[in-house]
């Protein structure tokens, strides 16, 4: 296990970066589309050169001070959302890829790999009778097998199918356990799942870093939210789809597998799929809570509304018709078919 | 059955007309055949002479562009330099030139009295006029068909393969021999076939450089030429055995919508 430490500074993309990773953590970098995630990945692995870079992995120095080292001496694993398996090759000759490369004969360690992200029986096959999430699969067995020092994922489950994403989160979080890995995401999900610490990237610089938990649950302000576009609330499982918050609030949702009663969960729901009413609604929505307006904020057409720690999005219209403005009793309803279940 | 939405009905007669271009010349070829001699006419001494010596320089010439398109190819779709485009046009040039004025080029370049030529000959080197002229003719005009298919197939391969094998800690030379040129094997065979077709069927270049001595320099394109005169049904018949190469060639490689993985 080593630390990984990498300053980007590449003025052509806007990006002055700084991030380092403790030996065996995981770091995970949370920010829209276009903040520099990528070609901090990119200038990490070495194939991207900016005008400044310094990157060293443990002792050795791989960019910086007029050191570049070739990608493949990094020791640097790089995966993206698209697996790209080798589509003229096996499965087993694409985990086996990496070991032949650095002349090893013995290419046991592929088929260990491939049984233990779960893919052994596609060994013979090739990738292009794989699903997207068995293809990602191998793709993470090939990155492993080769023992790198260091493991990039580049939004590693955004390509995938909704029903693959909780398993292949599951692989992730097995093998890359005691693992020194930077993960580029846009889900606070795997964020919370996979990460040690967070940090918070917007227009190629750092804005907010810390403790995964920290960063996600208690944003700095609604920007960490905010940036992400959901509302992500922790608690405990009171039912097979029905979760607690410490504040006593109570939120039923949909669960892709049942949660189980006491146990750690989280509920993920859009802004967008938040009301907000001045008197307690009847009707359907089983989510009705009470809230206080913390701030209003105009953006374009739609008014974000921060309440008791929870975003909604409502028209401007509606907005001011409430008269929604800071310190205002409301009571917030969600659809329980918007609100996202998952154990963590 | 799936509605083409940009195929009006007036398109179909220039298709067809512009195929029947293509096709008829070659259904004439076949009716003028004399079948009954034709055992004879293809085994003559000349012909076996034209037909052996064509297959291999165009072999030779094959072999040479794949030395040297495939480096050629690499370095112009991964350069996006100023002076790539430059270079291109270069490659472009063949392909548009009238074979006999590239013959009288390669001529004032490595013939006898030519600028590289004359210092050639004083080591000992003679080329024009020789088996070796034949190859370079044919490889001048042939080379581009290799380079444009091949510099094509590699601009349109997604380079992320190239950067996963690099960051699985493949060298460059591994890369490349392991990931790219299997990822381009369509357009590199598609690209291998048309230069040696193109080679086969040389005739301006090689008979201005290389000229037309039987079993050297007689390639069968010039044997048919000079048959013509002499032995016109002999022509047609060599004429036909060509176009029964070129089909085969075509067969064996061209298999339109086929995913080779």
């Amino acid at each position: 296990m080593v630390t990984l430490e990498a300053r980007v500074r590449d003025p052509e993309r806007g990006v002055a970066l700084e991030i380092a990773v403790r030996a065996g953590a995981t770091l995970a970098v949370l920010g829209p589309n276009g903040a520099g995630k990528s070609t901090v990945l990119r200038t990490i692995a070495g194939l991207h050169r900016p005008a400044g870079a310094h990157v060293r992995v443990g002792e050795r120095l791989l960019a910086g001070d007029g050191t570049w080292v070739a990608p493949h001496r990094r020791s640097v694993a790089l995966l993206g959302q698209d697996p790209r398996l080798f589509p003229h090759l096996t499965v087993r000759e694409n985990v086996a890829f990496g070991l032949r490369a650095r002349g090893r004969a013995d290419t046991a360690p592929a088929d260990r790999w491939l049984e233990r992200v779960g893919a052994q029986q596609w060994a013979d096959r090739r990738p292009a009778e794989l699903s997207g999430g068995q293809a990602q699969r191998v793709a993470i067995a090939r990155a492993l097998a080769v023992e790198p020092d260091v493991v990039l994922l580049d939004e590693p489950l955004a390509a995938l199918d909704v029903e693959a994403v909780p398993e292949l989160r599951r692989v992730l979080r097995q093998v890359l356990a005691d693992r020194t890995t930077v993960l580029v995401t846009h889900d606070p999900l795997d964020a919370l799942a996979l990460a040690d610490e967070v940090a918070i990237v917007e227009a190629g610089r750092v804005v907010h870093l810390g403790a995964a938990r920290h960063v996600l649950l208690h944003p700095r302000s609604a920007f960490g939210a905010a940036l992400a576009g959901v509302n992500l609330v922790e608690g405990v499982a009171v039912g097979p789809d029905r979760l607690r918050v410490a504040d006593g609030r109570e939120l039923t949702g949909t669960a892709l597998t049942p949660l189980s009663p006491g146990s750690g969960a989280t509920a993920t729901f859009a802004p967008t799929a938040v009301a907000v009413h001045r008197v307690r609604p009847g009707g359907s929505p089983r989510n009705v809570v009470p809230a206080v307006v913390a701030a209003v904020e105009l953006r374009g057409g739609t008014c974000r509304v921060e309440a008791s720690g929870w975003l909604a999005d409502v028209t401007t219209a509606a907005a001011a018709e409430l008269d929604l403005e800071p310190g205002r009793d409301v009571w917030l309803s969600i659809k329980a078919t918007e609100v996202r279940l998952d154990p963590t | 059955m799936r509605t083409r939405p940009d195929v009006p009905a007036w398109i179909v007669p220039p298709a067809l007309i512009g195929w029947a271009l293509l096709a008829l010349p070659l259904v004439g070829l076949v009716l003028r055949v004399d079948w009954r001699d034709f055992g004879s006419l293809v085994t003559t001494e000349a012909s076996r002479a034209a037909l052996w010596l064509s297959l291999r320089t165009a072999s030779a010439s094959t072999v040479l562009c794949l030395l040297l398109g495939v480096p050629l190819a690499l370095v112009l779709a991964r350069s996006t330099a100023r002076w790539a485009s430059a270079v291109r046009a270069v490659v472009l040039v063949p392909l548009v030139l009238p074979p006999v004025v590239g013959g009288i080029a390669l001529l004032a370049t490595f013939g006898r009295r030519g600028w590289l030529g004359q210092h050639l000959e004083v080591l000992g080197i003679e080329i024009a006029f020789t088996t070796v002229a034949v190859v370079l003719a044919q490889a001048f005009v042939s080379l581009p068909f290799l380079v444009v298919t091949l510099e094509g197939a590699l601009r349109a391969a997604d380079p992320g393969y190239a950067d996963v094998a690099a960051t699985l800690g493949a060298a460059p030379g591994r890369v490349l021999g392991r990931v790219t040129l299997p990822l381009v094997a369509p357009g590199l065979v598609a690209g291998t076939v048309l230069s040696f077709a193109r080679a086969l069927g040389e005739f301006g270049a090689t008979v201005t450089f290389a000229g037309s001595l039987q079993g050297v320099t007689r390639s069968l394109p010039t044997e048919i030429y000079l048959q013509r005169e002499v032995d016109p049904d002999a022509a047609i018949a060599l004429s036909f055995l060509l176009v029964a190469v070129a089909v085969a060639v075509i067969a064996l490689v061209h298999r339109p919508g086929r995913s080779p993985w």
